[in-house]
């Protein structure tokens, strides 16, 4: 489809561009029941000026918000998921692959695109949790080794955005071993002295959190956001009792230790700049 | 020993067996002979089953109650002198995984693997071979420690998956898989890792990056057991044999994919049935590989590491 293909320019992007984000002219807050036009919603980040609700946004939003001038290249657009395995459950994953790709209109669970941020090289690498769940099959590994190999050349800053429910399971093993290849390319960003910074963003579980998520050199995390290794009905399953309040929410990763800081989505790129700033400049 | 329901056909053989000594000590009959030929045709029989499984049937052949542990193949393999080295460092000692230094050969090498028990009561105290991130954080711990004196590693590979609970979530299950991954890539020392029950997702991974990742005959590694894909996917828990066979987790097919580098043979009749045997044949091929390896030099090691790694999967670009 390629709704994204092109540079963007300008803050104000033409209102079919944005058809993918809205439902309709209004939006009402889920939880404090605000309503906004979805012009105002978008221009907010879709977080709720009143409640600081984050609501899900996509990739191609995250693009407009961090880079400069909204002006960046996307990346790796001509890979397309394969089906080595010739998996077939309830549906042939050849057919949930056409399905997913004609209601989303994008390829894969990761946009990867380039441009600059506050003068910074950065390349940011983006999950679509919209296709299949945001889990991580063959290209979602590919597409990170290669935004790592295109941050390395260009000197340029790594920033992961992930959300996902974990692996791939119609591509088995090799989804599993995208959990190696991933932080096997991320020695080689740290060894060329280029900052990583993961965004956890909900939901981010699995096989994503247990490699290059947990792996930044900055993890940092969305309000709220589920962030975990397991799934919560797998360990109220395995340990028989109800989980606590909050548990695995950002605020809970921030309180024992495993994210940096908590970054509401209207402050990423001015916290982020500032950080990279830090680190490269 | 406890059967598998496809060995139905041994289980007759040797209640004959039984019958037959039964029969001798009764009666003064010689049954010498019928009870040979009964236990050649046992391992007959076990040969012919055990060369045709099924994917289901070789995850069940790798979860056998009386198949040998980490443990066991250490202490068999080695020359007397392995101790546990315990904890993380950190916070606590995890039993589900262990790890000490053991001569091979005379050789010094780095042991870690998750060790599941072997009675009701172990099996509690080894949490079922599933690992808290003190686990993981002690294995690398221990890997730095073969690293810094210059000793290869060999990681065993034997679990259900990494324990999901709500300590494990406190203490960054997540984080402590992820941090194993990253610094295995950079241990300057060579690693062999081989799977020799159950490899089950990132609580196998976490300590199954190396030069040699290997598979014995019967086991499985995949992302998912094929219960948990089945329940998902299936939506219902009666799909395991079609789940084991979509999700491609033999070592028969993993090894045709490149996800891995090799396959070990195990005595027929499985692991379980020759345990001696198999500990001989693993500590042949640990051997045999790390002569290839410790001839490489650190940086050739590492990049091949990395390249290995990097080349898996599958994908269309158009
Ligand atoms: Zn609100």
């Amino acid at each position: 489809m390629g709704w994204f293909t092109r540079l963007k320019k300008g803050i104000i992007t033409e209102t079919k561009d944005k058809k993918d984000i809205r439902e309709g002219l209004w939006y009402k807050c889920p939880r404090c029941k605000k309503i906004v036009t979805s012009d105002d919603h978008y221009a907010s980040a879709n977080v709720c000026s009143e409640c600081n609700y984050h609501d899900k946004t996509n990739s191609q939003h995250y693009f407009e918000l961090l880079f400069d001038n909204q002006d960046y290249t996307v990346l790796f657009n001509n890979l397309y998921p394969a089906d080595p395995l010739r998996f077939v459950d309830t549906k042939k994953y050849v057919d949930r692959i056409k399905i997913t790709t004609k209601s989303t209109g994008i390829n894969e669970a990761m946009s990867v695109a380039a441009g600059k941020i506050d003068d910074l090289n950065l390349v940011v690498a983006s999950m679509n949790f919209e296709f299949i769940g945001g889990s991580m099959g063959a290209v979602v590994g590919e597409k990170i080794s290669r935004a790592i190999d295109h941050a390395i050349k260009t000197r340029s800053a790594l920033l992961i955005i992930s959300k996902s429910g974990g692996a791939r399971m119609m591509e088995a093993g090799f989804s599993l071993m995208q959990m190696a290849k991933t932080s096997a390319k991320l020695t080689l960003l740290a060894d060329a002295r280029l900052p990583y910074v993961s965004l956890m963003t909900d939901p981010t579980t699995g096989g994503v959190t247990a490699s290059f998520a947990m792996l930044g050199d900055l993890n940092i995390a969305e309000p709220e956001a589920l962030i975990g290794f397991a799934g919560p009905r797998v360990i109220k399953e395995t340990i028989k009792r109800d989980l606590p309040e909050g548990f695995q929410r950002s605020e809970f990763l921030l309180d024992h230790g495993f994210i940096d800081f908590i970054v509401d989505r209207r402050e990423l790129k001015l916290r982020l700049a500032q950080q990279l700033r830090f680190l490269m400049a | 020993m406890e059967l598998l329901d496809f060995e139905e056909p041994i289980e007759l053989l040797l209640e004959q067996i039984e019958q037959a000594k039964i029969i001798a000590s009764k009666s003064q009959i010689d049954m010498t002979e019928t009870i040979a030929d009964l236990e050649a045709k046992v391992e007959e029989t076990r040969k012919n089953i055990y060369k045709n499984l099924t994917p289901w049937q070789r995850v069940q052949v790798s979860r056998h109650p009386g198949r040998p542990y980490t443990l066991s193949y250490i202490k068999a393999m080695t020359d007397g002198d392995f101790i546990e080295l315990h904890g993380d460092r950190q916070i606590e000692d995890d039993t589900a995984m262990v790890g000490g230094f053991g001569s091979l050969d005379g050789k010094s090498v780095l042991f870690i693997g998750q060790q599941k028990g072997e009675n009701t009561k172990m099996r509690q105290y080894r949490n079922f071979g599933m690992s808290n991130p003190g686990g993981y954080r002690k294995a690398l711990r221990l890997m730095r420690l073969a690293e810094k004196f210059n000793r290869p590693i060999v990681t065993l590979i034997d679990t259900p998956g990494a324990f999901p609970g709500i300590t494990a979530e406190e203490r960054g299950q997540a984080e402590a898989i992820a941090r194993n991954l990253f610094e295995m890539f950079r241990i300057k020392v060579p690693i062999i890792c081989i799977i020799i029950g159950e490899g089950a997702s990132g609580g196998a991974i976490g300590i199954g990056v190396g030069d040699r990742v290997i598979m014995l005959e019967n086991t499985w590694y995949s992302v998912i057991s094929p219960e948990s894909c089945s329940s998902i996917l299936w939506r219902s828990w009666e799909f395991k044999e079609k789940a084991a066979e979509a999700l491609k987790l033999t070592p028969q097919d993993m090894l045709a994919n490149g996800l891995i580098d090799d396959i070990i043979p195990e005595p027929a009749g499985g692991a379980h049935s020759h345990p001696e045997i198999m500990f001989e044949t693993v500590k042949a091929e640990i051997l045999k590989h790390l002569e290839i390896l410790e001839q490489k030099d650190v940086n050739t090691l590492i990049s091949e590491r990395i390249e290995k790694f990097t080349r898996m999967g599958v994908f269309n670009e158009r």
